[in-house]
C-alpha cells in the first residue's frame, strides 16, 4: 500500500505545476501582491531555461529571433525539461521537437542547423585527448590500420542546405541560389579550442564516418581522396591512436 | 567582541565571481583579488575551455565551488549521479570551499533551473539536515548553506529562517554562506527590519559572504525586491555588510555578478570596495 505524499512533496508538487500556467499555489502566506510574487519564480525558471537554450542553439536564435525562440524555447522546456542541472547536456532532442513543431515548418532545414549546433556544443565540452604519434601512417599496411578518432570531432549529414546556412551565420556569403542539399559537415575542435566546421563533399562524408566506426583506412578511403581527410584529421590533433588488425 | 569564525580554507578577502569572457584579463592580473568562485554545473563537461580555465584559475588562486543543482531542499532523494558528479569535479580542482543553496531546484526527473522557496517545518529541517549529511559524507568535506532570497512565505512553516538555519548548523556540523543581499531582499519583500533580521542570523557559523545586486519593482503595500545579480551592491547592502564585519571581523566576501556582466574593471572596483571595509575592521580589530 503506498503512503500518502509527505506535505513538503505536496507543496513542490504544487509550485513545480504552477510553474508553466499563470496560477499561483496553494499554501502561500496570503502577502500583498501574491500572484507577482510567485510570478518572479515562473519568469526566472522560464527565461533561464530559454537563455540556456538561447546559448547551446545560437544559430537556430538568429535565425527565428530571439523573441519567437524565448516562447518557443518555453514551450520545449515545458514538454522535455532538463533531466540534469548540466545544461551543456540538455537539448538533444530540441532538434526533433523542432521538425514537429508547426510555426516553424516553413524552415524546413531548421532541424538541421540544430543538429549542428548541438553537435557544436558536444564538440566543446568534449574529454581532452593527446593526438597520436603520425609514425604508423608511413609504415603501416593501410589495409589493416584503423585509426582510433578524437570525441572533439563530430560528423553530420544533413538533408538540407542547412550546412551553408550554418556557414552564412558565420561570416562565408550566403550563395545565391542556394544549393539543394543534402550536405555534410566535419565539426572539430581546434587547438586552442575553437570549435570550427568545415564541410564536407558526399564521398568524404562517407569516407570518415567509416574511419570513426572503426573501418581500416585503405577500405573507409576507398573512393575518396585520403589525403584531404587525413590532412584534417592530423592538422587538427584527432587521431588518438592506431591500430594495427591482425593480418 | 567578534564571535568566533568556522575555519575556512578561503582567504580572509575579497573575490570575485569568475566569468569566461575575463579570463584573459584575470589571466593577465594573477592575485588582482583573492579569490574566484565558479558555478559547480558550468564545469561538468568532460573537458574543453571550461575546464581548462578552471585549471588555470585554480593554478593561481584560490577557487571556491558554489553549487546550484543539488537541490537540498528537495522532497526527494539527492541525484546520486549529480553528487558523483560532484565529487569528481572537486577531486579534480580542490577547492578552497564548497557552498549549496537553502532552496530545491529539482522535480520527478526535471530540473528547474531556479533556488526554488520551502516552508520551514520539522518535516522539511529533518529532510535537509540528511541531505546535508549526504553531501558532507559523500564529499568527505564540510559545506556552507546559503540562505535564500525570497518572494513568497509559507502558511506551513512553524520556523523562523534564522532559527531553521542555525538548527540545522547544529544537527549537521555544515557552515553557512550569508548573502547579505539576500537578507536585505527577503527582509524587504516580507516587511521586516533587515538589520534585526541580521543581527539574528547565526554569524558564529559563517565561512563566506556574498554580495550582490538586486533590482526593485513596486507593490501595493512597498517594494519588491529582486535578487538578479545584474547590478553594483546596494548602499543599503554596503552598510548592512560593514554591520556584520563589525561583528564578525574580516571574512571571506564575494562580489556576485551573473547578469549584464560588466567589464572586469568594474568587478574590481566593487571588489575594492569590499577590501576597503574589510581592512577597516581588520584595523579596528587591531587597535
Amino acid at each position: 500500500m503506498l503512503s500518502p505524499p509527505e506535505p513538503l512533496a505536496q507543496t513542490q508538487q504544487a509550485i513545480h505545476d504552477a510553474l508553466w500556467v499563470p496560477q499561483t499555489p496553494p499554501g502561500l502566506d496570503p502577502q500583498v501582491g501574491l500572484d507577482r510574487r510567485f510570478s518572479v519564480y515562473r519568469n526566472n525558471v522560464q527565461h533561464g531555461l530559454s537563455r540556456a537554450l538561447a546559448q547551446r542553439f545560437g544559430i537556430v536564435e538568429r535565425l527565428v529571433g530571439e523573441v519567437f525562440f524565448a516562447a518557443m524555447a518555453r514551450v520545449f522546456a515545458a514538454q522535455s525539461p532538463p533531466r540534469s542541472p548540466v545544461l551543456i547536456d540538455w537539448g538533444g532532442e530540441f532538434p526533433a521537437f523542432l521538425a514537429g513543431f508547426a510555426p516553424v515548418a516553413h524552415l524546413p532545414f531548421l532541424p538541421d542547423v540544430a543538429r549542428l549546433d548541438w553537435a557544436r556544443g558536444l564538440v566543446g565540452h568534449a574529454a581532452d585527448t593527446r593526438p597520436a604519434d603520425a609514425a604508423p601512417l608511413g609504415r603501416a599496411d593501410a589495409g589493416r590500420l584503423v585509426l582510433r578518432l578524437a570525441p572533439t570531432l563530430a560528423l553530420v549529414e544533413c538533408q538540407t542546405p542547412a550546412v551553408t546556412i550554418w556557414r552564412a551565420h558565420h561570416g562565408t556569403a550566403l550563395p545565391t541560389p542556394l544549393p539543394q542539399g543534402p550536405e555534410y559537415a566535419a565539426i572539430l575542435r581546434a587547438r586552442g579550442f575553437e570549435v570550427q566546421l568545415h564541410p564536407l563533399d558526399a564521398s568524404q562524408y562517407r569516407a570518415l564516418s567509416a574511419l570513426a566506426q572503426g573501418v581500416p583506412l585503405a577500405l573507409a578511403t576507398a573512393d575518396s581522396d585520403p589525403t584531404a581527410i587525413l590532412a584534417l584529421l592530423l592538422r587538427h590533433g584527432l587521431i588518438t591512436s592506431y591500430e594495427d588488425l591482425p593480418a | 567582541m567578534p564571535v568566533p569564525i568556522r575555519e575556512t580554507r578561503l582567504p580572509q578577502t575579497v573575490g570575485l565571481g569568475f566569468k569566461p569572457e575575463h579570463f584573459q584579463a584575470i589571466a593577465a592580473r594573477p592575485g588582482a583579488v583573492g579569490f574566484y568562485e565558479v558555478h559547480a554545473e558550468n564545469y561538468m563537461g568532460a573537458g574543453g575551455a571550461p575546464q581548462a580555465m578552471l585549471t588555470h584559475l585554480r593554478r593561481d588562486h584560490a577557487v571556491s565551488i558554489h553549487g546550484v543543482g543539488l537541490s537540498i531542499g528537495g522532497a526527494a532523494a539527492l541525484d546520486a549521479n549529480h553528487l558523483a558528479r560532484l565529487k569528481a569535479l572537486l577531486d579534480r580542482h580542490d577547492p578552497a570551499s564548497f557552498s549549496e543553496h537553502l532552496a530545491w531546484s529539482s522535480h520527478g526527473a526535471a530540473w528547474l533551473n531556479d533556488l526554488l522557496p520551502l516552508p520551514y517545518t520539522d518535516e522539511s529541517l529533518a529532510t535537509i539536515c540528511d541531505h546535508v549529511d549526504q553531501v558532507q559524507a559523500c564529499l568527505a568535506r564540510p559545506m556552507l548553506l546559503e540562505n535564500p532570497a525570497t518572494y513568497v512565505t509559507f502558511a506551513a512553516s512553524t520556523w523562523d529562517e534564522n532559527a531553521f538555519l542555525r538548527e540545522i548548523v547544529r544537527r549537521t556540523g555544515c557552515g553557512l554562506l550569508l548573502d547579505v543581499n539576500n537578507v536585505f531582499v527577503s527582509a524587504t519583500n516580507h516587511r521586516r527590519d533587515p538589520r534585526a533580521w541580521l543581527d539574528d542570523f547565526p554569524l558564529e557559523a559563517v565561512g563566506e559572504i556574498h554580495l550582490a545586486g538586486h533590482e526593485v519593482e513596486a507593490l501595493d503595500d512597498g517594494p519588491l525586491l529582486i535578487d538578479s545579480h545584474s547590478r553594483p551592491v546596494a548602499a543599503a547592502v554596503w552598510a548592512l555588510y560593514a554591520r556584520v564585519l563589525a561583528r564578525t571581523g574580516p571574512l571571506p566576501t564575494l562580489i556576485e555578478w551573473d547578469n549584464d556582466v560588466p567589464a572586469f574593471d568594474i568587478l574590481l572596483a566593487e571588489a575594492a570596495r569590499a577590501a576597503t571595509l574589510i581592512a577597516e575592521v581588520r584595523h579596528a580589530l587591531a587597535a
